[in-house]
C-alpha cells in the first residue's frame, strides 16, 4: 500500500493494473454506485423487515407465557355433615399470595412492608426467595381476606393473589380422627378425607370436573352432639386419671353405624400442628391392644356357643393353671368350683381358660376369626391397624388368649364384635356412613345364635349390677357390660402398674341400642390407695357419656325395671 | 405562509427543505419527549431524583437540539463541509482529552465534564467523521488529494481513539458506516473483500482482547448468564401485546436499569403497544430508505456519499437499538436516535440530521455545484 501510495504521489497517473479502479471516477452517481446504493437500501429494507417481523412474532406470544404462574387448580371438595346435616368440613376460599421474584423490583421493600401485614415472615429466607431471579414463588397460603386486603393496600409490585380453596372444620378437633385432613392442595390425607378422595373423587378433580355446584355433601353416620360428649368424656378421664390416651366409642347396635367416636389425645384439623406426632394416633381404630378382660365376652360367648356350655356349667377355678413357666392366676380369686356367670362377673382367668379349653385351640381361633377379631376390620377409615396373633396357636395362646392376653386388637373391632353378642348374632362391618336397618341386614352374618346372644345380655347386666361394672350404672337406662384391666407389656414383661383399661358396653339391655367401649391407657389412681382398675376409671366414663347423650340417641328411660325382675338367682 | 417570490434565508430555506425528512425528525423528537415521560420516572425514583428529572431534563435538550437542528439545515453543502472540519478537529482533540480527563463510568472513559455539563464527544465526532469522509472519497474520484488514504488514516486515529476509551460499540458503528461508505462510493470488490475480511478479524480480534464483549457475546448466543435487561426488555414488549398496557400501566419498564436510555423501545412497546414500535420503527426506516434514494439521485459526489453516511449511522443505531431491545442482537449500549434520554447523543444527532436536512436542500447552489463537477467527472479515466 504505501508502495502504491508513493508511484501514486510519484507519477499522478494511474494505471488499471495496479491500483484500486474506481468505477466511480468514471461513472459518477451512475452506473455501478447506483447499484450499490440500491444495495444498500436492500439491505436497510430487509433489516427493518426483521425488526418488524420480530414485532410480529412477539405480538402473538403469549404475555403469562413465560415465567408466570402455572395454573394451578386447588381441589373443591364436597362438604361433610354430620347424620343431622351439621357441616363437620367444608371449603372456604382463603388467598395464597405469591411472588414474581423476576418482576420485584426492591426485594428489601417489599420484605419490609410484607412484614407488616405478616409479621411472623421469616426474613431472610423470604429474601433469599425474592433474589432468587426464579418465575414463582409461594410467599404465604391461605390468607384470610382482611390479610389479602391489607396487602394489596401496600401496592407492591412483582406480588399478587390466588384464590384457593381451603378446608374448614366448624368442630374443631371433636371429630378430627374420624373427618381427617386435607393437605395445601385440599387433597385428603388422612380420615374420611382421604376415604372421599379413595371413592373417585381424586379422578374427578384430575378431570376438572369437580365442581363446587355438583359436589353433594357427604353425609356421615356421626351425630355431632354425641361425639362431642364422647370426645370430652375421654379428655376428662384422660385428665382425671393422668392417662397417656383415652377414647371411647358409641355404635349403634343394630345397623352398626358409628354415632361417635373419639381418641384423645387430638388435634385441631384447622391448625394441625403436631396432628403427626406419635400420641396423635387414632387408638380406636389404629392402635393395637392386649384388649384384657373384656375378650372373656368372646369366650364366654363361644363356649356357650359350642353347645358344650351352658349358663349353669361350671369350672374349676380352685387353683391356679400351671403351663410352661408361667402360671394362671385369678386377679378376684374365689379359689372354687365357679359358674359361666361367676366366671363373667368375678372375672376368673382359670375359668375363662377352662371356657376354653372346653372348645379346643382349633375352634377358639376359629371363633375369634369369624368375630373378626383376627383379620383387619374393613371400614372406611383409612387409619384401620392390623390385629397381631400367635403364629402358631399353642395350647398357652389358646389359655392366654382367653382372658385377652396374647392376641392384640384394636378397640373399636372389639367393639364391633360386641356389636354382634348383643344384637343376637349378627356381625356386620362397622360404617361411619349412614345405614339403614335392611342395609344393615344385608351386609352382616349370623356369627353366634340368637341363644347365645341372650345369654351375653344378661351375663353384661349381671355384670354391671353385681359384677366389676357397677360403676356404669346409669338409672333408667339398664347398662350391661365387661371390664378389662389389661397389664401393658413393658421390655417384654407384663407391668403390674401399668394398665391399659377399657369397659365394653351396651344399654339397654332388654333389647341393646348402642355398643359403648371406653379405652383409658395407663391410668393412675385418681388418688393415692385407690385402685386404677377398669371398674373404677373405663366404666364411669360409659357411663357418663350414656347419661348425656341416651336421650339424644333416642333411647327412652325406664326407671319401672330398676329392680331386677327379671333375673334369676344362679347360684 | 412564506411566499415564493419571498427571497429571505428563511423562506428560501422552507421551500428548499426536504419537508418529508423535516417532518420525520420533529415526530421523533416529538415522540421522544412523549416516551421520557413513560420511561424515565420510574428511573428517576429508583435512584432518588425527582420523578420527572430526566423527563424535564430530555425537554430541555429537546430545545437547544431542535436549534441546532434547523440552524444546521441553513447551511450550504461546503459550510457543512467546513463545520464538519472544525467539529473533527474539536473533538478530535476532545477524544484524545478523555483519555486522560474523562470521567470513568463503568470501566470505559467516554464523558468530559465541563461544569455540570457532560459531553461524549464521540457522539458528535461521528457526523463530522461521516462528512469528512464523503468528502475525501469525492475528492478522491476528482483526484485532487488522496482520498481514499486519508480516509483510511482517519479512520485507523478514530477507531484508535475509541478503542482506547474503550467503546466497542461506536468503533463497530463507525467501521460499519465507513464499510459502507466504502462500498457506496464505488470500490472495487477486492478492496471491499480486503476491508471486509480486516473487519472480521477486528471483530474476532476483539472478542478475544476485551472480555466484556467475549462475555455479552457467548451470553446472547448461550441465552444463559446476566441476561436480566434484555430478557425484561422482550418481557415488556411482549406484555404489551399489541396495542400495549397504557400510558402509565407499565410493569416490566419499571424493571428495565437502563429503561429510559437504551430500553425506551421496549417502555414503548408495553405501553404504547407493537403497533407503536412499528410506527417507530417505520421513521426510522422512512429516513433511512428516503435518504438512500435522494442519495441514489444525487450527481453531486460529495453529497452522495455525505447524505448516504449521515443516514447509514442514523439506520445502523437504531437497527442495533431495536435489535437489542427485541433480543436479536447481542446487549450492546446504543442509544435510539433522538429518542433515548441523553444530551450529547440528542445534540449529536439533531446536528447530524442538520446537515442531512441541509444536504438534501433543493437549491440554486446544488444546481451550480453539479454544473461546476460535471466537466471534472466526465473526464475519461483513460
Amino acid at each position: 500500500m504505501i508502495g502504491w501510495l508513493k508511484k501514486r504521489l510519484s507519477s499522478g497517473k494511474v494505471s488499471t493494473a495496479s491500483q484500486m479502479v474506481f468505477e466511480a471516477t468514471r461513472q459518477p452517481s451512475g452506473g455501478r454506485s447506483r447499484n450499490r446504493t440500491r444495495m444498500a437500501m436492500g439491505a436497510f429494507f430487509l433489516f427493518y423487515a426483521v425488526i418488524a417481523g420480530r414485532l410480529v412474532y412477539f405480538g402473538f406470544q403469549d404475555p403469562n407465557g413465560d415465567g408466570g404462574p402455572a395454573a394451578h387448580i386447588t381441589a373443591s371438595r364436597p362438604d361433610i355433615v354430620d347424620r343431622n346435616g351439621s357441616v363437620l368440613a367444608t371449603d372456604i376460599k382463603t388467598f395464597s399470595l405469591f411472588a414474581e421474584p423476576r418482576r420485584i423490583i426492591d426485594a428489601d421493600e417489599t420484605i419490609e412492608k410484607l412484614s407488616t401485614v405478616l409479621p411472623d415472615l421469616a426474613m431472610e429466607e423470604t429474601y433469599k426467595k425474592l433474589k432468587s431471579g426464579k418465575g414463582f414463588i409461594w410467599l404465604r397460603r391461605q390468607l384470610s381476606p382482611r390479610q389479602q386486603n391489607d396487602i394489596m393496600q401496600l401496592g407492591l409490585p412483582g406480588i399478587g393473589f390466588r384464590t384457593e380453596n381451603r378446608r374448614f372444620y366448624p368442630a374443631g378437633p371433636v371429630a378430627s380422627y374420624i373427618v381427617g385432613l386435607t393437605n395445601r392442595d385440599n387433597q385428603g390425607i388422612s380420615g374420611l378425607e382421604k376415604y372421599i378422595d379413595d371413592q373417585g373423587l381424586a379422578d374427578l378433580q384430575a378431570s376438572g370436573l369437580a365442581t363446587p355446584a355438583d359436589l353433594k355433601p357427604v353425609k356421615l353416620s356421626i351425630d355431632l352432639r354425641v361425639q362431642h360428649i364422647v370426645r370430652d368424656e375421654a379428655l376428662q378421664a384422660m385428665q382425671r386419671f393422668h392417662a397417656i390416651a383415652a377414647g371411647a366409642v358409641v355404635i349403634n347396635a343394630k345397623t352398626g353405624e358409628i354415632v361417635a367416636m373419639a381418641s384423645v389425645p387430638d388435634f385441631d384439623p384447622n391448625n394441625p400442628v403436631g396432628a403427626n406426632d406419635k400420641d396423635k394416633l387414632n387408638r380406636m381404630s389404629a392402635g393395637l391392644y392386649e384388649m384384657g378382660s373384656t375378650i372373656k365376652s368372646f369366650t364366654t360367648a363361644m363356649a356357650l356357643d359350642s353347645g358344650k356350655v351352658n349358663l349353669n356349667s361350671t369350672f374349676d377355678a380352685r387353683r391356679p393353671i400351671v403351663i410352661g413357666r408361667r402360671t394362671i392366676r385369678d386377679f378376684h380369686g374365689k379359689n372354687r368350683i365357679l359358674s359361666v356367670p361367676e366366671v363373667f362377673i368375678y372375672s376368673s382367668n382359670i375359668g375363662s381358660a377352662r371356657e376354653a379349653d372346653v372348645v379346643g385351640i382349633e375352634g377358639h381361633r376359629e371363633f375369634l376369626k369369624r368375630m373378626g377379631l383376627l383379620d383387619r376390620m374393613q371400614t372406611e377409615l383409612p387409619e384401620v391397624a392390623k390385629p397381631t396373633e400367635p403364629k402358631v396357636w399353642k395350647k398357652v395362646h389358646s389359655i392366654t388368649i382367653a382372658f385377652g392376653h396374647g392376641m392384640s386388637t384394636t378397640p373399636l373391632q372389639t367393639a364391633v364384635g360386641a356389636v354382634a353378642l348383643m344384637n343376637g348374632g349378627r356381625l356386620m362391618p362397622p360404617t361411619f356412613l349412614p345405614r339403614t336397618l335392611d342395609e344393615a341386614m344385608a351386609v352382616s352374618k349370623q356369627v353366634v345364635t340368637e341363644k347365645t346372644s341372650e345369654d351375653m345380655r344378661y351375663l353384661y347386666r349381671l355384670n354391671a349390677e353385681k359384677g366389676s361394672g357397677k360403676k356404669a350404672e346409669v338409672p333408667g337406662y339398664r347398662v350391661g357390660g365387661k371390664t378389662g384391666t389389661a397389664e401393658k407389656v413393658v421390655n417384654g414383661r407384663y407391668s403390674s402398674n401399668k394398665r391399659f383399661n377399657a369397659f365394653l358396653a351396651a344399654f339397654p339391655m332388654d333389647d341393646p341400642q348402642y355398643v359403648v367401649l371406653s379405652i383409658i391407657d395407663e391410668p393412675e389412681p385418681e388418688k393415692p390407695g385407690m385402685g386404677a382398675t377398669a371398674g373404677s376409671n373405663a366404666a364411669p366414663i360409659v357411663a357418663n357419656i350414656i347419661r348425656r347423650s341416651a336421650s339424644m340417641l333416642g333411647v327412652k328411660p325406664d326407671f319401672r325395671q330398676e329392680e331386677p325382675v327379671t333375673l334369676v338367682s344362679y347360684e | 405562509m412564506l411566499s415564493r417570490l419571498d427571497k429571505s434565508p428563511v423562506a428560501t430555506w422552507w421551500w428548499t427543505v426536504d419537508r418529508w425528512f423535516l417532518a420525520a425528525f420533529l415526530s421523533l423528537m416529538g415522540l421522544g419527549i412523549v416516551l421520557s415521560f413513560a420511561a424515565s420516572p420510574a428511573v428517576a425514583d429508583r435512584i432518588g431524583l425527582d420523578t420527572f428529572h430526566f423527563a424535564t431534563r430530555q425537554i430541555m435538550f429537546m430545545i437547544p437540539a431542535l436549534g441546532a437542528m434547523l440552524a444546521v439545515s441553513f447551511l450550504s453543502p461546503r459550510q457543512v463541509r467546513r463545520m464538519a472540519l472544525i467539529m473533527l478537529g474539536i473533538f478530535l482533540v476532545m477524544m484524545v482529552a478523555v483519555l486522560f480527563m474523562g470521567v470513568e463510568v463503568k470501566g470505559a472513559r467516554r464523558w468530559l465534564s465541563f461544569g455540570g455539563l457532560s459531553v461524549q464527544p464521540s457522539e458528535f465526532l461521528k457526523p463530522a467523521f461521516v462528512v469528512i469522509c464523503a468528502w475525501l472519497f469525492a475528492e478522491q474520484a476528482k483526484r485532487t488529494i488522496p482520498g481514499n488514504i486519508l480516509a483510511i488514516g482517519l479512520l485507523a486515529v478514530v477507531i484508535s481513539l475509541l478503542v482506547l476509551q474503550p467503546d466497542l460499540g461506536q468503533t463497530m458503528l463507525t467501521l460499519g458506516t465507513w464499510g459502507v461508505m466504502f462500498f457506496l462510493a464505488g470500490m472495487s470488490w477486492f478492496w471491499i473483500a480486503l476491508f471486509g475480511g480486516v473487519g472480521v478479524t477486528g471483530a474476532f480480534a476483539a472478542y478475544t482482547i476485551f472480555p466484556h464483549v467475549a462475555s455479552r457475546l457467548d451470553r446472547f448466543l448461550s441465552g444463559e448468564g446476566d441476561m436480566y435487561q434484555v430478557d425484561m426488555g422482550r418481557d415488556a414488549v411482549i406484555a404489551g401485546g399489541w396495542f400495549g398496557v397504557g400510558p402509565g400501566e407499565g410493569v416490566v419498564k419499571r424493571m428495565i436499569p437502563d429503561s429510559h436510555a437504551d430500553f425506551v423501545f421496549s417502555v414503548a412497546g408495553e405501553e404504547f403497544g407493537i403497533m407503536a414500535c412499528m410506527l417507530i420503527m417505520s421513521i426510522f426506516a422512512f429516513i433511512v430508505l428516503r435518504g438512500m434514494k435522494i442519495a441514489l439521485k444525487e450527481h453531486d459526489e460529495f453529497t452522495r456519499l455525505a447524505v448516504a453516511g449521515l443516514v447509514t449511522v442514523f439506520g445502523f443505531q437504531s437497527i442495533i437499538n431495536m435489535g437489542v431491545n427485541l433480543q436479536l442482537l447481542p446487549a450492546k449500549g446504543m442509544t435510539l436516535p433522538f429518542i433515548s434520554y441523553g444530551g450529547s447523543s440528542l445534540i449529536a444527532i439533531a446536528i447530524s440530521m442538520g446537515m442531512v436536512l441541509a444536504l438534501t436542500r433543493r437549491g440554486p447552489e446544488k444546481l451550480k455545484n453539479h454544473r461546476l463537477s460535471m466537466p471534472r467527472t466526465l473526464v475519461p479515466a483513460e
